[in-house]
């Protein structure tokens, strides 16, 4: 493989990661806050549907876009009315809905099905695009790409930069802590429930108006995403940078499939794409393994300084998400 | 800043945690409320500190106006700020960051800025705290310290300290002391939340008195023990006469044995127990007997040396052995811990019995919870879920599941939240047991019951564990000393 | 009044109008009739001898999975696994009937020794959730998830790789097995009764299970309260163990029956998604496996009457899910509005 086409291939990979990023980085907000938004699968599809059809119907691209969003937002104001208010168990909800608007996106999107629609051009940036090996890769993408990439950044800085981001991480936290610092706890849950929701819904033009253009139905290709996004945003850590390094890792390794599918030819390319997942698992396993009982039992059993040796290293590996991450809130 | 708790009244569905209480603090006054768990203590703090409302037509009055106080943001603005006993802080996150959080500003905290008042208020107390190390790694200790230049930074008058001194050392303890000495000075008040008696007369300038919701007393200085533990625990009621049963074989034989969590270590603590005995924990929560009662059934895993059940080492080994062993433990969180709510009597009775077969004898299970159930004095049906029953029948439930025969039995609470009538029962029901052969260890907060119904009693504090005193010859006065760290030796070891 | 029994049923009820209602609106936007959406799905699911065998056909992998679900959710546990225990249930079950393929046993032999290949290669794969939890601290959905994603992976490297039909590898799946191979169907129609017999022993299996044995009241006080079970004396990680190789058993009849009794090969998307409508089912009927029978039986009618839409209105099948979808979730916000309700009351 020459250089072109390699860097062609990695900024492919970029534009590949982008809709995952939206998704991953919803999540995070909304676990962030407390709340586990587990229709994400469903949301993606949902959106790419519903942004594809605004667009389409008013040939106006951004529209799409935004339409994608609000149903996002809004598939996540169920999830939070549900478990904030109506204190109903998170995950079945979340996985209803994930389930039913994966199925309503078919039923709504079957007009829509193989239109040629309005797609998202590649938008080179001049002068930036004409640099050796940075300006291919990073400056002759679509303009949804760019949005992910600035995303990162803004996620990043407001989790762990501004006092509404540092008093988000309270929220997840510990509830009570912040609520004696004047957070109003459940409003905010609600408030970055539905903020992580649309980037969530952003996921879903970002496919069908940009990197997989039109609405296929059942073959779009994009049922399981949204599960993949959810493991990823453990994998992440809760932290938008690990996160992102979880996106793009997967779909570096899912390109990397499709290109070692040309040398070993007999393995089936769908193989080579879910080679992550045992990857993920064992990353799963690692960073939780810190909280079975039975290592705690076994540390106990060990000489003093093993003991301490052992229980740091664990410590480190450990991702512990947010405190609060599924647990209603209270004052009384 | 002058504070003024007008009758504050607050209750929680039928119980009163506070009942009409009336205290007024002066400016620049250390005061104590003192009081044992469950006396309202905390309501009434956290009333002050706006985390709960109290029941309309009580007043707090703050340097002669009345305020009202809806929330802890409220609270602060007035100037009350108040330290939790678990610090209600972000262990994963940076001590600046939590010491930034809460006070309004721009969307980008100024950190250079908060940085340098954050150490100019260390560096006045005395505190040294690394700003960019994260909370997790403190002390208790200095997570207090972090709390208290973050109220004073908020610009709190008045500082509430909910047992503050449980779970620190005793060089941090000596430099909160004089911060709070400072404080008072500079005409703050100070309210020094304890149950620790050696604590409030070395510290305090006034001291309050909270027994069962209500104010029963106020003293100054110079303090007289013997009154404020008496004011503390109340007169004694009369629980019948001590019983002894004859002691029988070696039971249980503690050999050095260590233990240790995130808060506490317990070092080399040796004991036999025998059976027949009763032996009673004392100390404050959280001073190390709920992980001693836990090491005893195999629940915790010592650190070191062993653990022996009628001759058969079984250090290491877990619960289920103790438990084939015949050691039964009664946790005290009953709905979380002891009894699986959801499930009926009868499904408890059951399965308490180990049931072989594969399929439920369902007439014999109700037979089973019906005598069950009149042997008890529960008042429920075989079919009533745990959860519809009232704090006392949970715990006659909970008696009711024990196993027979038993070598021992540990209980934590046994009693705790019951009437007497219920608690003088319970105990029919454990001395009856301990006549079968059975040993008993258990914890109280009680202290009557404590030497009412132990042969020998252990009192913890702070993980230090004395050795077993008589209970027989001891009073409640001598226990409430120990309770509060008064009148143990300076060094050496802790051997039971 | 409404903090009893009966209140349970009317906001229940409540429930499912306005699902009911919701579907209606959604068929109105899509410019279609909804009571001529409603009657249609009727008519494809019991209009017709044929049609009520399609429907058996999908009841009884689908009460299968809600059975070996009523464990895993008794005993505290979110199996959403279950799709990946199917698909490894069907993957062992076609492996074993390859085994056999120019044996000379008695071809009754060969399909029992396959279903009962399919239910250990499904409960092995739970295991394998059951390990990560257990002994990893991996919660069972991410676990399971994870290992969906693999069943998927391995169903196409087996299609594509060591089992492509002579020729071409295609998505159509494997060669089909000879005929002998499959279970014994009705004459004229595709239902096997041996197929739904299997289901109904499962079902009448995890009812006593649940309801009559020391093992089910044992998963309950695990599921409802882990640290007391074991304060009890109960084995609590060894029960939940035990729930997850039970579910996967099932799991794994369910995929045997996909390859034995309806598609006789292995093909790319073998579980139908049976193991997420299973979880619906169980979300839908409390939990309560007395209900296991009809409403697997519905949810199975609503897929089968949707395959109408598209010949008849031009509507897309996907309508079924929805229905199915937005019952469970009003259900669901149903119950804690009335929560809340008795609270105050």
């Amino acid at each position: 493989m020459n250089q072109e086409n390699l860097l062609v291939g990695l900024a492919g990979v970029l534009a590949a990661a982008a809709p995952i990023i939206f998704a991953v980085l919803g999540e995070t907000f909304s676990e962030r806050a407390g709340v586990i938004n587990l229709s994400m699968n469903g949301t993606i599809l949902l959106s790419a549907m519903g942004g594809f059809a605004v667009a389409y119907n008013t040939d106006n691209i951004v529209l799409g876009f935004l339409a994608g969003m609000l149903i996002g937002a809004l598939v996540a104001l169920v999830v939070a009315f549900a478990s904030i208010t109506l204190k109903q168990s998170q995950v079945a909800v979340g996985f209803v809905l994930a389930l039913t608007c994966r199925d309503l996106s078919y039923f709504l999107g079957n007009p829509y099905m193989g239109q040629a629609g309005p797609r998202l051009q590649s938008l080179p940036i001049p002068f930036l695009s004409d640099l050796p090996i940075v300006g291919p890769l990073l400056f002759k993408q679509d303009f949804i790409t760019y949005v992910s990439f600035i995303a990162i950044i803004l996620a990043w800085v407001w989790i762990y930069r501004t006092r509404p981001g540092l008093m988000l991480q309270g929220i997840g936290e510990k509830p009570a802590a912040a609520f004696i610092r004047g957070a109003n706890v459940n409003l905010m849950r609600y408030v970055y429930t539905m903020i992580g929701g649309a980037l969530i819904g952003l996921a879903g033009p970002a496919y069908s108006l940009a990197i997989r253009a039109g609405w296929m139905g059942t073959i779009s290709g994009l049922d399981g995403i949204g599960w993949i996004a959810l493991s990823i945003t453990i994998f992440g850590g809760w932290n938008p940078s690990r996160a992102a390094f979880g996106a793009y890792l997967f779909a570096f390794l899912q390109w990397l499939g499709l290109v070692l599918q040309g040398v070993f030819t007999q393995v089936p390319s769908q193989v080579l794409q879910v080679a992550p997942f045992p990857l993920m698992i064992l990353t799963l396993l690692l960073v939780n393994i810190g909280n079975a009982e039975w290592v705690e039992r076994t540390l106990a059993a060990m000489p003093e300084n093993a003991r301490k040796i052992f229980a740091k290293a664990l410590r480190a590996m450990r991702a512990s998400p947010p405190a609060a991450l599924g647990v209603p809130f209270d004052t009384d | 800043m002058n504070v003024e708790l007008k009758n504050i009244h607050k209750h929680f569905g039928k119980t009163y945690a506070n009942k009409g209480i009336n205290l007024a603090i002066p400016a620049g006054t250390i005061q104590g409320i003192l009081g044992e768990n469950g006396a309202g203590k905390s309501t009434l703090m956290k009333i002050l500190s706006g985390f709960i409302q109290a029941d309309s037509g009580g007043q707090i009055i703050l340097d002669g106006k009345p305020v009202t106080i809806h929330s802890p943001a409220d609270a602060i603005h007035v100037g009350v700020g108040m330290l939790h006993q678990d610090p209600l802080d972000f262990p994963p996150m940076r001590v600046l960051d939590n010491f930034l959080l809460g006070r309004s500003g721009g969307l980008f905290p100024n950190r250079t800025a908060v940085a340098r008042d954050f150490s100019l208020l260390a560096e006045k107390f005395d505190f040294s705290l690394d700003p960019d190390s994260y909370v997790d790694s403190l002390t208790v200790g200095e997570r207090q310290q972090l709390e208290i230049i973050r109220l004073l930074w908020l610009g709190a008058r008045i500082l509430i300290l909910d047992e503050p001194t449980t779970g620190i050392s005793a060089s941090q303890k000596t430099k909160l002391f004089a911060t709070l000495k400072i404080l008072a000075e500079q005409g703050m008040t100070v309210i020094f939340v304890s149950h620790k008696l050696e604590d409030v007369e070395h510290l305090c300038s006034q001291v309050a008195i909270l027994r069962a919701g209500e104010l029963v007393g106020e003293m100054k200085p110079p303090f007289s023990t013997t009154k404020l533990v008496e004011m503390m625990f109340g007169k004694a009621v009369t629980l019948g006469e001590r019983l002894t049963a004859e002691v029988g074989d070696a039971i249980l034989s503690l050999n050095n044995i260590s233990l240790e969590d995130v808060r506490l270590k317990i070092k080399d603590v040796s004991l036999d127990l025998r059976a027949g005995e009763v032996i009673g924990l004392a100390g404050l929560e959280g001073s190390g007997q709920g992980m001693f009662i836990r090491a005893c059934s195999g629940l915790v895993r010592p650190v070191g040396g062993r653990v022996q059940l009628k001759g058969h080492d079984l250090t290491g080994k877990s619960y289920h052995t103790f438990k084939n062993a015949g050691v039964n433990f009664l946790p005290a969180a009953r709905l979380e811990e002891g009894l699986v709510p959801g499930l009926s009597l009868t499904d408890h009775f059951v399965l308490a019995e180990q049931p072989k077969g594969i399929f439920i004898d369902r007439a014999a299970g109700e037979k089973l919870a019906e005598d069950r159930i009149k042997s008890f004095n529960i008042r429920g049906t075989p079919l009533s879920t745990v959860e519809s029953l009232s704090g006392g029948n949970q715990q006659r439930a909970e008696l009711a599941l024990l196993q027979t025969p038993l070598s021992m039995i540990l209980l934590e609470h046994p009693t705790r939240g019951l009437d007497i009538e219920s608690v003088i029962y319970i105990w029919a029901k454990l001395k009856e047991r301990c006549k079968q052969g059975a040993a008993i260890i258990f914890i109280s907060s009680d202290l009557e019951e404590v030497l009412q119904y132990s042969d020998r009693v252990l009192v913890f504090f702070s993980g230090k564990v004395s050795p077993p005193i008589d209970a027989a010859t001891t009073s409640v006065e001598q226990l409430g000393q120990l309770i509060g760290g008064k009148g143990w030796p300076e060094k050496g070891g802790s051997h039971a | 009044m409404l903090k009893g029994r009966l209140g349970a049923v009317l906001f229940q009820l409540i429930a499912l109008v306005l699902a009911l209602g919701f579907v209606s609106l959604i068929l109105i936007s899509a410019g279609a009739s909804p009571m001529e959406a409603f009657k249609n799905m009727f008519t494809g699911s019991f209009g017709s001898m044929r049609k009520f065998a399609e429907v058996l056909v999908t009841f009884v992998p689908l009460l299968l999975v809600t059975a070996g679900l009523l464990i895993t959710f008794s005993a505290g546990l979110w199996n959403i696994g279950v799709e990946g225990q199917i698909v490894l249930g069907a993957i062992t079950t076609a492996g074993v009937l390859r085994v056999f393929v120019d044996s000379t046993l008695p071809p009754a032999l060969i399909i029992t020794l396959a279903i009962l290949g399919g239910m250990i290669g499904g409960a092995l794969w739970a295991s394998l959730a059951g390990l990560l939890k257990t002994f990893g601290g991996v919660n069972e959905i991410f676990g399971g998830l994870g290992l969906n994603f693999v069943s998927t992976a391995l169903t196409l490297y087996l299609i594509f790789g060591p089992w492509k039909r002579d020729g071409v590898a295609s998505m159509s799946g494997t060669e089909p097995f000879p005929d002998h191979f499959s279970l014994p169907q009705v004459p004229e129609l595709r239902i096997s009764l041996w197929a739904l017999g299997i289901a109904v022993v499962g079902i009448v299996f995890v009812y006593f299970i649940l309801q009559g044995t020391y093992f089910g009241l044992k998963l309950k006080a695990v599921g409802k309260n882990f640290r007391a079970a074991y304060l009890l004396g109960i084995p609590t990680w060894q029960y939940s163990m035990y729930s997850f190789l039970i579910c996967g058993a099932l799991a794994g009849a369910a995929g045997a029956m996909q390859v034995t009794a309806v598609y006789h090969r292995l093909i790319p998307s073998i579980s139908s998604g049976y193991g997420y409508l299973g979880l619906m089912v169980a979300m839908l009927i409390n939990y309560q496996a007395i209900w296991a029978v009809p409403v697997a039986l519905f949810f199975a009618a609503l897929n089968i009457g949707s395959i109408q839409l598209p010949i008849v209105m031009k509507l897309d099948s996907s309508l079924a899910g929805v229905l199915q979808g937005v019952l469970v979730l009003f259900v669901l916000l149903m119950e804690g509005a009335r929560q809340k309700f008795v609270k105050k009351a």
